[in-house]
C-alpha cells in the first residue's frame, strides 16, 4: 500500500522569540524542525507499511531548505521524499496550501501509485489552524478522519478502515471507505529511530523536487499570496483581565454567614448565574 | 548493517574528523562519517579562535564562504590580581592583511560549514549516530564500527577516530586509558551579545577587526588555568578553565570562577549591558606530549583532541586537530594509492609525517610544561600579585624617591617568594620551556 504523509518544516518553538514591537515571530537564526504533530502521522504510516508492505512518501511544500526536514523523515524510514518548491507558493495561506498539496498528491498518485491513505498531523505548531488536512480531503474527495487516536482496523482488500477519533465528550469509533485523509492526534505513538541503513539511504537519497509546473499546476492565481484570501490585519498579545481578586472579611463571622457573603459577591458580578440557579431551584 | 564497504570510516565531525574526511573524500576515497550530535557543531565547544594556516592547507579558499567573525589584530596577555591587571598588548595593522592569520569563529556555524564542504567532496555523513565500539577480526585488526542504531554495523579498511577529548570509543576498545583528572582542564564559557558598534568602540576596533584577551592570575584562585575574552561580530565570548584535579581539590566551581572573572573591575565594563545567551562547558586535554596515547594501530588512527593534540601554553587545539586529521587522511590516501593495507606497520607513516609538522615539534618542546605548572601552582597566584604591586609602586607618584621604590619592589619579591624561590622558579621555567 502506498501511503503519503504531508508534513511541514516549522521554526523550533522552543527557541523562538517574538519581536517586542511588531509581535511577529522572529524566524531569523531559529532552527527548524519537522512539525512535531506530523511525526505521529509519519510513525503511523511507517507502522502500517511495516505491517502491510508498500511504501511511504513524505511530501512538503516550502523553500528549498525544507529539504532538510524531508531528509530527516527519510532517516526515520520513509521511502521517498517530494519537495514542492516554487516562488509562486510564497505567502500561501491554508486555502492556497491545500490547493498546491492536492495538486502534488494527484501527481504523486500518477507517478508513484494512488495512495489509499494520506496522513497529516492534527495541525502545525506555527499556524495552529488544522485546516490544511481537511482542505486537501475536500479538494481530492477523500473521506476525512480528523483527530484520529488509533487505527482500529484496516482492510485494504475490502477498502474499509475503522478508526477511533477523539471528540468532545468521548471517543468516536468511525468506519469509512478508502481512500481517506487522516489527521493524526499527538501522543498516540512515538517516532522510531531509523536503522543505520535508513540513515545511510537518507544521506544519499535524491529528494524529488517539483515546481508548480512539475506538479501540473497551471492556475498560478490560486497559489501563494495571490491565492490566499486570508489577511493578517494585526498581531497582538492578549491583554490581562482587569478583574482582581476580591477579599471577603472573615473576622467574627460564622461559616454560614461567610458562605452567604461569598455567594452574594459572585452573583453581583455574574447575574446570569443567579437567574440560572433560581430557575433550577424552581424546576425542582 | 550497511552493505557497502568503505575505504575509511571517520568517527566524529569536529575539526579533526572533518579534515580527515575531506582530505580522503576529495581524493576519491569512499568515506563514511558518523557524528553523534544532531548536526556537526551541535556538541562542539571552543573559545573559539580559528588559525588560518591549518585550514588553508585543507581548503585554500575557505575565506570565500566560511562563517568567520573577526580577524584578530590585537593580542592582550593579562596577569591579574583581584583589582588590577598587568598587561602586554600587541596590536599591529600588519594583521589587517589580505589573508588574515587568525579569526574568531562560532563553532556551531563553522562546523556546519566545514561539514558542508566534506559532503560536497563526496563523504557520506550520518548524524545522531553514536559509535559504540570498534569491530575487530579474529587477528584483532579493526575492521569497522558498531553504532547505536538498529542493524548498526559498517565496515572499512581503516577507522579514523576524531571523537573528541573524552573519546569513549577508543577508551572502551582499550586503545587508550581513561582521561586522568590532572591532564584535562574543564572550561566554561558564555556568549554575551552586544551591538556591533558597542563592541567596536569598547575594544577600539574597526570593521571586522578583533581582539583576543588571554588572562591568568588570581582569577583561577590558585589553580592551574586561564581565562579568555574574545570578540565576535555581535557577541563576546568569555570563559575560564582549570585543571579538573585542581577543581576537585579546591572545591571551587567553574561557574563560580566565571562569575568572579566577569565581576573583575577590569572585565565588568567590557560586558556592561550585554545579554548572555549561551552557556557551554567543555573538557580540554592539557596533558601534552607525555599524556599522548598510542596514535595508530592495526586498522585505526586517532586524531585531534582524542589524541591529546592540544598546545595548552599557546591555546592552540583546533589547528592541531585539523592538521592531524589532514595528515591522517593523506596517509590513508597514500596507502590506498600504493594498494597497501592499513596495518600498524604501514600506519606508522602517520606518526612519521606528523613528526615533520609543528604539531609534534611543539608538543615535544612543551612536554615538561604541564608537570611544571602542576608542581608550581604558586605561579598563578604569587607572581600576578607581586607584578601588580610592583607596577603600582612604580607608577604611583607619592614623594618616595625612585631608588627607594626599586628597593621596595625588590624587597616585595624577596619576601613574597624568597631569593632561592625566585631563582628556582626561573630555572625550572627555563628548563621546561626549552
Amino acid at each position: 500500500m502506498h501511503i503519503v504523509v504531508c508534513m511541514k518544516q516549522v521554526p523550533d518553538s522552543a527557541q523562538i522569540r517574538v519581536h517586542p514591537v511588531t509581535n511577529t515571530i522572529m524566524r531569523q537564526g531559529v532552527p527548524t524542525i519537522i512539525n512535531p504533530y506530523d511525526l505521529f502521522a509519519l510513525e503511523e504510516a511507517l507502522h502500517l507499511r511495516d505491517r502491510l508492505g508498500g511504501e511511504v512518501t513524505v511530501l512538503t511544500m516550502g523553500p528549498p531548505m525544507a529539504e532538510e526536514s524531508l531528509r530527516k523523515a527519510l532517516t526515520f524510514g520513509a521511502d521517498r521524499a517530494v519537495l514542492l518548491t516554487d516562488r509562486a507558493f510564497a505567502g500561501s495561506d491554508t486555502l492556497a496550501t491545500s490547493f498546491a498539496l492536492a495538486a502534488a498528491l494527484n501527481k504523486i498518485g500518477q507517478e508513484f501509485g494512488e495512495p489509499p491513505i494520506v496522513f497529516t498531523g492534527k495541525q502545525t505548531i506555527d499556524g495552529d489552524t488544522a485546516q490544511v488536512g481537511p482542505g486537501i480531503a475536500k479538494r481530492l474527495g477523500l473521506n476525512q478522519l480528523t483527530y484520529v487516536a488509533r487505527i482500529a482496523d484496516l482492510d485494504p482488500a475490502a477498502g474499509t478502515i475503522t478508526v477511533e477519533r477523539r471528540a468532545e465528550g468521548g471517543l468516536q469509533v468511525l468506519q469509512t471507505r478508502l481512500p481517506v485523509l487522516i489527521t493524526m492526534l499527538e501522543g498516540v505513538n512515538e517516532i522510531r529511530r531509523g536503522s543505520l541503513d535508513d540513515a545511510y539511504r537518507a544521506a544519499r537519497a535524491q529528494v524529488v523536487r517539483w515546481s508548480a509546473a512539475d506538479a501540473g499546476i497551471t492556475e498560478l492565481a490560486r497559489c501563494g499570496l495571490k491565492g490566499s484570501p486570508t489577511i493578517v490585519k494585526k498581531v497582538f498579545a492578549p491583554q490581562g483581565r482587569a478583574e482582581k481578586v476580591r477579599q471577603v472579611p472573615t473576622a467574627d463571622r460564622s461559616a454560614d454567614e461567610l458562605a452567604v457573603d461569598v455567594i452574594a459577591a459572585i452573583f453581583r458580578t455574574q447575574p446570569p448565574l443567579e437567574d440560572d440557579l433560581l430557575r433550577f431551584a424552581a424546576g425542582q | 548493517m550497511i552493505r557497502d564497504k568503505f575505504d575509511a570510516i571517520v568517527v566524529g565531525a569536529g575539526p579533526s574528523g572533518n579534515a580527515a574526511a575531506y582530505t580522503m573524500a576529495k581524493e576519491g576515497l569512499k568515506v563514511l562519517q558518523l557524528e553523534r550530535g544532531e548536526y556537526p557543531g551541535s556538541k562542539n565547544v571552543q573559545g573559539a579562535i580559528l588559525y588560518a594556516d591549518a585550514l588553508e592547507k585543507i581548503i585554500p579558499d575557505f575565506r570565500e564562504d566560511a562563517p568567520l567573525e573577526r580577524h584578530v589584530i590585537e593580542q592582550r596577555l593579562w596577569t591579574m590580581d583581584d583589582t588590577s591587571y598587568v598587561g602586554m598588548h600587541y596590536r599591529s595593522d600588519d594583521f589587517n592583511e589580505e589573508k588574515p592569520n587568525r579569526y574568531t569563529i562560532i563553532r556551531a556555524q563553522f562546523d556546519r560549514w566545514f561539514s558542508g564542504k566534506v559532503r560536497e567532496a563526496g563523504a557520506v555523513l550520518l548524524c545522531e549516530t553514536t559509535v559504540t565500539e570498534l569491530l575487530r577480526d579474529p587477528q584483532g585488526r579493526v575492521i569497522g564500527v558498531r553504532t547505536d542504531r538498529d542493524g548498526g554495523t559498517a565496515f572499512a579498511d581503516v577507522v579514523i577516530l576524531g571523537e573528541g577529548v573524552n573519546g569513549l570509543v577508543g577508551q572502551r576498545s582499550g586503545l587508550r586509558p581513561e582521561l586522568k583528572p590532572d591532564t584535562v582542564a574543564l572550561a566554561v564559557k558564555e556568549m554575551h551579545f552586544l551591538p556591533r558598534e558597542v563592541i567596536e568602540s569598547r575594544f577600539n576596533l574597526a570593521g571586522n577587526e578583533g581582539v583576543v584577551i588571554e588572562a591568568m592570575g588570581t582569577i583561577t584562585d590558585g589553580m592551574t588555568g586561564t581565562g579568555f575574552i574574545y570578540t565576535n561580530q555581535e557577541s563576546i565570548s568569555i570563559g575560564i578553565g582549570c585543571i579538573v584535579s585542581d577543581f576537585a581539590e579546591s572545591g571551587r566551581t567553574p561557574y563560580g570562577l566565571l562569575e568572579a572573572f566577569k565581576r573583575h573591575p577590569s572585565v565588568r565594563p567590557l560586558l556592561e549591558g550585554s545579554e548572555c545567551k549561551e552557556y557551554a562547558a567543555h573538557l580540554i586535554p592539557e596533558g601534552g606530549y607525555n599524556a599522548m596515547p598510542e596514535l595508530f594501530g592495526d586498522g585505526w588512527i586517532v586524531v585531534g583532541d582524542a589524541g591529546q593534540f592540544v598546545n595548552a601554553v599557546h591555546r592552540e587545539g583546533s589547528n592541531l586537530a585539523m592538521t592531524t586529521g589532514r595528515v591522517a587522511g593523506e596517509t590513508v590516501v597514500w596507502l590506498k594509492r600504493r594498494r597497501e593495507m592499513a596495518t600498524k606497520a604501514n600506519l606508522a607513516e602517520y606518526q612519521r609525517r606528523l613528526e615533520e609538522t609543528f604539531v609534534m615539534k611543539d608538543l615535544r618542546k612543551y612536554r615538561r610544561i604541564p608537570d611544571f605548572l602542576h608542581r608550581n601552582k604558586h605561579i598563578f597566584g604569587v607572581y600576578p600579585k607581586l607584578l601588580s604591586a610592583a607596577a603600582q609602586t612604580w607608577f604611583r607618584v607619592d614623594g618616595v624617591d625612585k631608588r627607594a621604590k626599586e628597593k621596595q619592589i625588590f624587597q616585595s619579591f624577596r619576601s613574597g617568594r624568597t631569593l632561592p624561590g625566585l631563582i628556582g622558579d626561573a630555572l625550572k621555567l627555563a628548563r621546561s620551556w626549552r
